[in-house]
């Protein structure tokens, strides 16, 4: 374990875009920490932690200079793995046939700072659906192998965080180029590093750093471990997927239909959920045509159209989906659970629907 | 992700509302006749209409025509046009150019079925993705026990590959029965739904591989009326369909409980689905 202190990160971040990488991290926009691109480490909302509850999020001053004082907010790195509107090919007219133009797509090295525990969880996961199976996504692979990633360890947990009741965090343990803790003292503004691959070595050693004496390491695990206790939620996980397999039919999924505007919130903020639709269009003259391929959800009537009507037509049927979808039958198709605790579906969802309160519900009442 | 470019070789209007085509691949421009296709028989192509879109579409012809390991070379697709891109298929002719991805998805249990006794139950356009299995089943006839095919329908003037079932009817060694659910005019043959035939067959429910293609309830009396008959769950295949975008498992759509009906099915053993088939809005 190394040391960095508070100005070596911009260090970190000057070595990072020499060697070609585009920053991508949290900073503040319309009232919420998303993560969109950095120019330096003044972009970090330095100072700035959340409030999180059901259907709520604040921003808030700290007390203090914390540079990742803060959970997750509204955005994922899906959006830059997997972006929410693609081009997937175009076509033009010629003569009777037609003929597909494909481009070598330029894509950007991007480097992910201030990725948590549970998103490298989440981007795992999505390894899993785009890279690891049978079909392999192109779009998605040609942007994750350019990845670089930096971690943060969490020094606070949210209202709606759950990780430590799905095994994700809130220790980043694989996944990252580079792990940091922020140790904020009041003379000494630190970080701890923790170097994942031979690549993040080579970035470090550009940087000023020294070795970790034992207090430094000891307080990382302090840290962590009082994170672990401030979880705002937990989820019961045993025997999830049996669980909900036996439950289909539970009158729960009636009560939360009641409650539940089929937004799609929770599935836009879910850093797992992949779901996508393909639109063909065509300009005015009918000579070209292109594929585009969007973010879906499951919550909508089109998402399970087929002639004569959508087969989930009621909110219950959609909501039940997705929540089995993501804690069980996610276990049979990819060997994981989709759910990694972040608690995002719950902040954001405008009627503070809670997948914690109801897997509990589920659960109290077979 | 790319289709190919197919050109339409052949098109044949089956009903009012179904039609066939024929598809060849192309190459730069240029057909290329001798390069064939390959699938197997229950899976499906996405069909891309230029400017209009992409749907699923069963294969329907023959997997092994002639001699067998030379590839045939068309996909022939049997359609109902229903929605917009279906509609717009349906005025393509011959010498248009399509897009194909495919094949994708499992296959109907040609291997299981051997040395068994074979009971195929159609209801209307699900006759298209069994056609397949019946043309490689009775190109190699010898190795299989009873054929029975029981097809129904709307009415007499849906009836699917009219000509082809005649002569089929015609054979000995295969049993063809046909009914529908509103007769008129002409015709003498059965009326009922086509869970009705299955009594009336005869077959070994111990050594019998049951499979079948059809509207959701369809399939579900099916079952019930096989599985009173004695065959076992775990020798009823059937053809499921879903929303379907991307065919390769990303888009989420075809989901079915655990499984996606694009790469787990469309074929399925009955008995790894019974759990979600028997539930609604699943």
């Amino acid at each position: 374990m190394q040391i960095i202190d508070r100005n070596s990160l911009d260090i970190l971040f000057d070595t990072l875009k020499r060697r070609g990488f585009n920053l991508v991290g949290p900073t503040i926009r319309d009232g919420a920490i998303v993560y969109d691109r950095l120019t330096s480490t003044a972009d970090l909302p330095i100072g700035w932690t959340d409030e999180q509850n059901g259907g709520t999020y604040r921003l808030k001053k700290r007390a203090d200079v914390a540079v990742f004082g803060y959970t997750v907010g509204p955005h994922s790195w899906k959006k830059l793995l997997y972006p929410s509107v693609q081009r997937l090919w175009r076509a033009k007219r010629d003569g009777e046939n037609f003929q597909f133009i494909t481009e070598d797509e330029e894509v950007s090295k991007f480097a992910f700072i201030g990725v948590r525990s549970c998103e490298l969880h989440a981007i795992a996961i999505q390894d899993k659906v785009f890279i690891n199976g049978k079909y392999i996504d192109p779009v998605y692979k040609l942007r994750r192998e350019n990845v670089f990633i930096v971690t943060v360890n969490c020094g606070k947990a949210s209202g709606t965080c759950f990780c430590v009741s799905m095994n994700t965090g809130p220790r980043a343990t694989f996944g990252f180029d580079l792990a940091l803790t922020e140790i904020l003292e009041d003379n000494h503004h630190r970080f701890t590093v923790e170097v994942g691959t031979e690549r993040g070595a080579e970035i470090l050693r550009e940087v000023p750093h020294r070795e970790a004496d034992e207090e430094e390491k000891a307080k990382v695990e302090d840290i962590v471990a009082k994170t672990a206790r401030q979880m705002g939620r937990t989820l019961d996980t045993t025997d999830i997927k049996d669980l909900l397999y036996r439950n289909y039919e539970h009158p729960r999924w009636d009560e939360v239909a009641s409650r539940c505007l089929t937004c799609g919130n929770c599935t836009l903020v879910c850093p797992t959920c992949f779901c996508t639709t393909v639109e063909d269009v065509t300009d005015l003259t009918g000579e070209h045509a292109e594929r585009w391929r969007k973010w879906d959800s499951c919550f909508t009537m089109d998402f399970s159209y087929i002639h004569g009507g959508s087969i989930r037509s009621s909110s219950k049927a959609r909501y039940r989906q997705w929540m089995t979808h993501k804690l069980a039958t996610w276990i049979d198709q990819f060997g994981t659970s989709g759910c990694v605790g972040c608690g995002r579906c719950i902040t954001w969802c405008p009627v503070a629907i809670d997948i914690t309160e109801e897997v509990r519900a589920i659960r109290g009442k077979e | 992700m790319l289709p190919d470019l197919y050109r339409v070789q052949r098109v044949r209007q089956e009903t009012h509302d179904t039609f066939t085509l024929e598809l060849e691949p192309m190459s730069g421009g240029q057909q290329v006749a001798a390069k064939g296709v390959s699938f197997a028989a229950g899976q499906f192509n996405m069909l891309y209409i230029f400017g209009v879109g992409e749907v699923p579409i069963s294969i329907s012809g023959n997997p092994t025509p002639r001699k067998v390991r030379v590839s045939p070379p068309r996909f022939v697709h049997t359609t109902r046009a229903v929605g917009t891109v279906t509609k717009a298929m349906g005025k393509l002719k011959r010498g248009d150019v399509l897009g194909v991805r495919g094949p994708f998805g499992s296959h109907w249990p040609m291997e299981e079925a051997v040395g068994k006794d074979i009971v195929m139950v159609a209801g209307g356009i699900g006759l298209a993705p069994l056609r397949p299995a019946l043309y490689q089943f009775l190109s190699q006839r010898e190795n299989y026990n009873r054929i029975i095919l029981l097809y129904g329908t709307r009415s007499p003037a849906d009836i699917l590959y009219r000509r082809e079932l005649e002569q089929w009817r015609a054979r000995f060694d295969l049993e063809v029965q046909v009914t529908v659910d509103q007769a008129m005019g002409a015709w003498h043959g059965n009326v009922g739904v086509v869970t009705t035939l299955i009594p009336r067959v005869s077959f070994d429910p111990l050594r019998t591989i049951a499979l079948i293609c059809g509207p959701e309830i369809m399939m579900r009396f099916t079952i019930l009326e096989l599985q009173k008959r004695g065959v076992g769950k775990e020798n009823i295949f059937i053809s499921m369909e879903r929303n379907m975008k991307c065919a390769i498992g990303f888009c989420g759509h075809c989901q079915f409980g655990p499984t996606f009906i694009c790469k787990d099915g469309p074929v399925f053993r009955y008995d790894r689905i019974q759990e979600w088939f028997g539930k609604r809005e699943i």
